[in-house]
């Protein structure tokens, strides 16, 4: 694996009394798309905002390309920032807007109206350069927002939320145009969202976090398929959890588990089933059909609640023969079963 | 049945203004209106035509006419001539001291200052507004006179304020009317989202080029509107020559002079801060800073 290219190491930081982010260890390679997901308050974009540099760490160091920036301001570090609402400059045109940053770095004036033109260019706004912010739409302001950063050839791309305030389907075009760019650009993205499908969607990586603190970090599968807590089975997508002391009876497992709902089958109760299978027996509650698949509720006989989702592709049968009230076997193979080690 | 609504007309006053909306207009406006155009507007432009008499030279009776005259001497007399760009060069130096202070004020009270200093900055930027208008003439004698607070705390350090002059009345007018500048300043900087000056800075700008580049172009108007306060008050003011100004001449002065020796001169030079006001909000307009007020 390569060096990595941000590494924060102890970083706490607290505003007064609270603590946003405690003793923080993470790293983030080179050309990485790296998430950062977590419900709000738990410390994700505090830490976007620590590297960015717009707060100074309470403790611990964070490093860039192998310097030490802690201590140094927003504007001598090689990282640039798509804002939340795009914090575009609301009297300036969207051609000053992109040459912004460029002025600072005192570029002559003709080259860094062309690098504009083509950073403005590269996301598909070349006609309305001359406009101001509030005359674009937001799917348009959200990619000024993004050439605006990205003609400064940033070492590390910082996204807080950049699509949070765009509707589903144009989040959807977004989700897939940021990957491109970030592949073609070969920059490293540090990505915040509070959205769990967003982040799996789009990073190679993703650090959840919970209160101001790292839970897991790994790639999208490794997070959903093996939590390494119960907070992180929970977060991302449906969980079905297994207290240690069930667990302990149904299959002598000494550790809390967790088994997703698409892996658990439906059988007519008194199906005969594997050694390496487990089986429970309860009664649906609910099936609802949700178009792709069928999400059925299920209340266990040893007082929990399963859910349980098939896919209508896969299952048509059984979606015809179990209904609300039948009474069924759910059953799984022991091999998918996520065991939660804290 | 009894519960239906009652038919029977027992608000009068109210059907009748309900249909007749020119009437409840009439009625709305007419305190108003007597005001702006009775005594305002009409004093106004008595005070216009009475620049246009003249004083009769055997009797010194005000006789109505039609002089250039008045207008002409503000032009040819020298003292005359001097005290309005006199007046004028005081009143765009208040102007530009206020913004100078209001500004990075502005900036520590919106965006840095804890909620309780903000407070009471609020409080303190506005307390002199409570104050008389004398009274704050006279704490500024008290604090320049020749024997005053400045040339005692100064005068270990060797220095001697300028005594009573124009650099003390610009101060004092500074003094008088900087919350006129302050508050909406401060008001308009606190309107800026503060992620526009962390975008500012992670795009690589320092400070000065933030407040140059983002701050300013977003406060013109509120500057504008201060300005127009700090500029108009101190063109129209005379009190602060008098009593910090030592022998300074202020357009007011030679108008509180003349008021009863010769009420059309008078009359004439109040034309000259209403004038250059005009001049002052034209050139605001076409330089094209109001236009995104």
């Amino acid at each position: 694996m390569s060096q990595p290219l941000v590494s924060l190491t102890g970083v706490s930081k607290s505003f007064g009394e609270v603590d946003a982010v405690v003793d923080l260890n993470l790293q983030v390679n080179a050309g990485e798309f790296f998430s950062m997901l977590g419900p709000s308050g738990s410390g994700k974009t505090t830490v976007l905002r620590l590297i960015a540099g717009f707060e100074t760490v309470s403790a611990g160091k964070i490093t860039i390309a192998d310097s030490d920036v802690t201590e140094l301001a927003p504007f001598d570090r090689p990282v640039n920032t798509v804002f939340q609402d795009y914090a575009l400059f609301p009297h300036m045109s969207i051609q000053e807007n992109v040459e912004y940053g460029l002025r600072t770095r005192k570029v002559p004036k003709a080259t860094r109206a062309k690098q504009a033109a083509e950073a403005i260019d590269s996301v598909k706004l070349a006609h309305v350069a001359t406009r101001l912010p509030h005359q674009l739409s937001g799917g348009q302001r959200q990619r000024i927002a993004l050439a605006r950063a990205l003609v400064l050839r940033p070492k590390v791309l910082l996204l807080d939320e950049p699509l949070g305030a765009l509707d589903k389907q144009l989040r959807e075009e977004m989700q897939v145009e940021l990957k491109k760019i970030q592949r073609e650009a070969g920059i490293t993205f540090i990505f915040v969202t509070h959205d769990q499908e967003e982040a799996m969607r789009m990073s190679d990586r993703i650090a959840v976090f919970n209160e101001g603190r790292v839970e897991q970090i790994g790639t999208p599968e490794q997070v959903y398929e093996a939590p390494k807590t119960k907070f992180v089975a929970s977060f991302l997508g449906v969980s079905n959890l297994f207290s240690a002391q069930i667990a302990q009876q149904l299959f002598g497992s000494s550790k809390m588990v967790n088994i997703r709902p698409e892996k658990i089958r439906l059988l007519p109760i008194g199906s005969k089933i594997t050694a390496d299978e487990v089986g429970v027996s309860g009664e649906i509650i609910e099936a609802a059909y949700v178009g792709a698949n069928t999400i059925f509720s299920i209340n266990t006989e040893s007082g929990m609640r399963l859910s349980v989702t098939r896919s209508n592709q896969e299952l048509p049968d059984q979606i015809n023969r179990f209904k609300s009230g039948d009474r069924v076997l759910a059953v799984w193979l022991k091999s998918q079963i996520a065991t939660i080690p804290n | 049945m009894s519960t239906l609504i009652s038919t029977e007309n027992n608000r009068p006053i109210s059907s009748y203004l309900f249909k007749r909306s020119k009437v409840r207009l009439i009625g709305l406006l007419a305190l108003p209106m007597f005001w702006i155009v009775g005594v305002y507007i009409v004093s106004l432009f008595l005070l216009l035509i009475t620049a246009f008499w003249f004083v009769d030279p055997f009797t010194s009776l005000v006789r109505p006419g039609f002089t250039l005259e008045n207008f002409i001497s503000i032009f040819t007399v020298q003292a005359y001539l001097a005290t309005s760009l006199r007046t004028l060069l005081i009143a765009l130096a208040v102007t530009a001291l206020c913004i100078l202070f209001a500004v990075p004020l502005g900036i520590y009270m919106a965006k840095i200052a804890r909620p309780w200093v903000r407070n009471l900055l609020a409080v303190a930027i506005t307390l002199p507004l409570w104050a008389g208008y004398l009274v704050k003439l006279i704490a500024m004698r008290l604090v320049f006179s020749e024997q005053g607070f400045f040339n005692w705390a100064m005068a270990p350090l060797g220095i001697r304020g300028p005594g009573f002059s124009i650099p003390i009345v610009i101060l004092t007018l500074t003094y008088l009317w900087f919350p006129y500048m302050a508050l909406p300043v401060f008001t308009a900087i606190r309107q800026i989202p503060t992620n526009l000056f962390d975008a500012s800075s992670d795009l690589g700008a320092k400070g000065f080029f933030t407040i140059y580049r983002v701050v300013l172009p977003l406060i013109v108007p509120a500057i504008i509107a201060g300005s127009v306060f700090t500029f108009s008050l101190s063109l129209g003011d005379y009190l602060a020559a008098r009593f910090t100004g030592g022998k300074t001449q202020m357009i007011g002065s030679i108008i509180a002079s003349n008021i009863n020796l010769n009420p059309p001169v008078a009359a004439a030079f109040s034309m000259v801060p209403i004038a250059f006001v005009v001049i002052y909000l034209v050139v605001a307009r076409r330089t094209g800073s109001l236009e995104r007020m």
